[in-house]
C-alpha cells in the first residue's frame, strides 16, 4: 500500500487499535481536564469570525452566527478553546509524520487523475463539509469522535449519517483513486 | 479533587488554552500514526480495503466512554460537567449527510485536513482553504438558513436519556457494538484482500 519514492523508507502506520487506545485517552484527558472534548470545525468558525470582524466589524456584530464568536468583544476570537487546539493538531501531526519519516510535499490522488483535479475535489469537499459541520454544529471531531464517547443523541445520529452520505458518494468519486 | 479539573477551577482560561495546545498535540500525533493524514488510508475505509478509520474512531470512542463511565461511578468526575453539544436532530441528520459526502469528494475531515497539511499533503491545505471559504459561506447566507440551524429541541440529550435506558447499559451494548465490528471488519478485509488478489 505504502509506496516509497526516494532513500528514507517511511515506517508503517501504528496498529489501529493502538492507536485508537492512544486517541481515546487522549480524549478521556480533555474530558477530565477541562470537561470538553475534542474539535476542529470550530477553529474555523472562529478564524472567519476573526477575519470578517477584522474586515467589517459592524457587519460581523449584525451576523448572529458571527457574533456568536466574538463573544463581548473584550478578547480576540482567535483566543478560543478550539483554535489552540487546532494549532496543536498541526503540531502534533508533524511530529510524528517527521518522526516516522512520513512527511513529504506531495498530492495524495490516483493515478489517473490529474493534480489540478484533485485539487479541484479538495476544495470542493472543504466547501460541503463547512456546511455540514456548521449545521450540525460540529465535525468528525467534536461530534462522532466527542459526542459519540458522551452517548450524546444528536452526534450518533449525525456519526451514523455521515458514514451514509460518505459510502453514498463514495462510487461517483473513487475516480480520484483508482 | 474532583474532575473536570478546569470547572472546578483547578486552573483559569488562559491555562485552558496551553491545555488546549498540548490535548492538540496528542489528537494530532494518534491521527498521523495511524495514518488518518493521509487522504488514500481515509478513503480506503469508504471502499472497504482497510477499515483503519474504523477501527481507530470506535477504539478512541470506547476507550474514553469507558475511562469516563468508571471516574464517574467512581466518583472521580462529574458528569453533567462535561459539555454536551446540544441535539438539534434534523440539521444534525442534514449536516452528517452532507459532512460525509464533502468527506469522500474532497479526501479528508476538517481535523484530518490539518494534520495531513502538517505532513505536507498539498490537497490537505486546499481542503483548509475550502473549509475556510465555505465556513464563510455559510456565515453570510445565515439568515438563509438560520430558521432549519434551530430547527428541533436543542437540548443536551444522550441516547439513555432520550429511551429511558440505564447509562452502564447502554455503555455495554456500544462496547459490544463495537468488539462485534471489530470482528466483522476483520472478516471483511480478509474477503476483500483474497479477491483483489486473485
Amino acid at each position: 500500500m505504502t509506496t516509497t519514492t526516494g532513500d528514507r523508507r517511511p515506517q508503517a502506520y501504528t496498529n489501529p487499535y493502538l492507536a485508537g487506545i492512544g486517541l481515546g485517552l487522549v480524549l478521556l484527558s480533555s474530558f477530565v481536564l477541562v470537561g470538553r472534548g475534542l474539535g476542529a470545525s470550530g477553529a474555523f468558525n472562529s478564524v472567519i469570525a476573526w477575519a470578517v470582524n477584522a474586515v467589517a466589524p459592524a457587519h460581523a456584530r449584525s451576523n448572529e452566527f458571527i457574533a456568536g464568536y466574538l463573544g463581548d468583544g473584550s478578547a480576540s476570537p482567535l483566543k478560543s478553546w478550539l483554535v489552540f487546539e487546532v494549532i496543536g493538531v498541526f503540531a502534533g501531526a508533524m511530529l510524528s509524520g517527521l518522526l516516522a519519516g512520513r512527511t513529504k510535499v506531495m498530492t495524495e490522488k490516483g493515478p489517473r487523475v490529474s493534480v489540478r483535479m484533485r485539487l479541484a475535489m479538495a476544495f470542493a469537499g472543504g466547501i460541503l463539509m463547512a456546511f455540514g459541520a456548521a449545521l450540525a454544529r460540529g465535525c468528525t471531531s467534536g461530534q462522532a469522535l466527542t459526542g459519540g464517547a458522551l452517548l450524546n443523541l444528536g452526534s450518533w445520529v449525525f456519526m451514523m449519517m455521515v458514514f451514509a452520505g460518505a459510502y453514498a458518494v463514495a462510487y461517483f468519486v473513487r475516480w480520484q483513486w483508482r | 479533587m474532583m474532575a473536570p479539573f478546569f470547572k472546578y477551577g483547578l486552573f483559569g482560561d488562559q491555562t485552558s488554552l496551553v491545555v488546549a495546545f498540548f490535548i492538540g498535540i496528542g489528537f494530532g500525533f494518534f491521527l498521523e500514526r495511524a495514518g488518518l493524514a493521509s487522504a488514500r488510508k481515509l478513503m480506503a475505509q469508504f471502499y472497504l480495503t482497510d477499515l483503519a478509520v474504523f477501527k481507530v474512531m470506535f477504539t478512541s470512542i470506547i476507550t474514553a466512554m469507558l475511562g469516563l463511565t468508571y471516574l464517574s461511578w467512581l466518583g472521580w468526575l462529574d458528569l453533567s460537567l462535561v459539555y454536551l453539544v446540544p441535539t438539534y436532530l434534523m440539521p444534525q441528520v442534514v449536516g452528517g449527510l452532507v459532512l460525509g459526502a464533502g468527506f469522500v469528494t474532497g479526501g479528508y475531515c476538517p481535523g484530518t485536513s490539518v494534520a495531513a497539511t502538517a505532513t505536507g499533503r498539498v490537497d490537505g491545505l486546499v481542503s483548509i482553504l475550502g473549509i475556510t471559504f465555505g465556513m464563510f459561506v455559510f456565515a453570510e447566507a445565515f439568515p438563509l438558513v438560520k430558521g432549519f440551524y434551530l430547527s428541533g429541541a436543542g437540548e443536551a440529550m444522550t441516547i439513555p436519556k432520550a429511551f429511558g435506558l440505564p447509562y452502564g447499559l447502554v455503555v455495554f451494548a456500544v462496547v459490544l457494538m463495537a468488539l462485534g465490528g471489530f470482528y466483522g471488519a476483520g472478516i471483511l478485509e480478509k474477503k476483500i484482500a483474497a479477491r483483489s488478489g486473485e
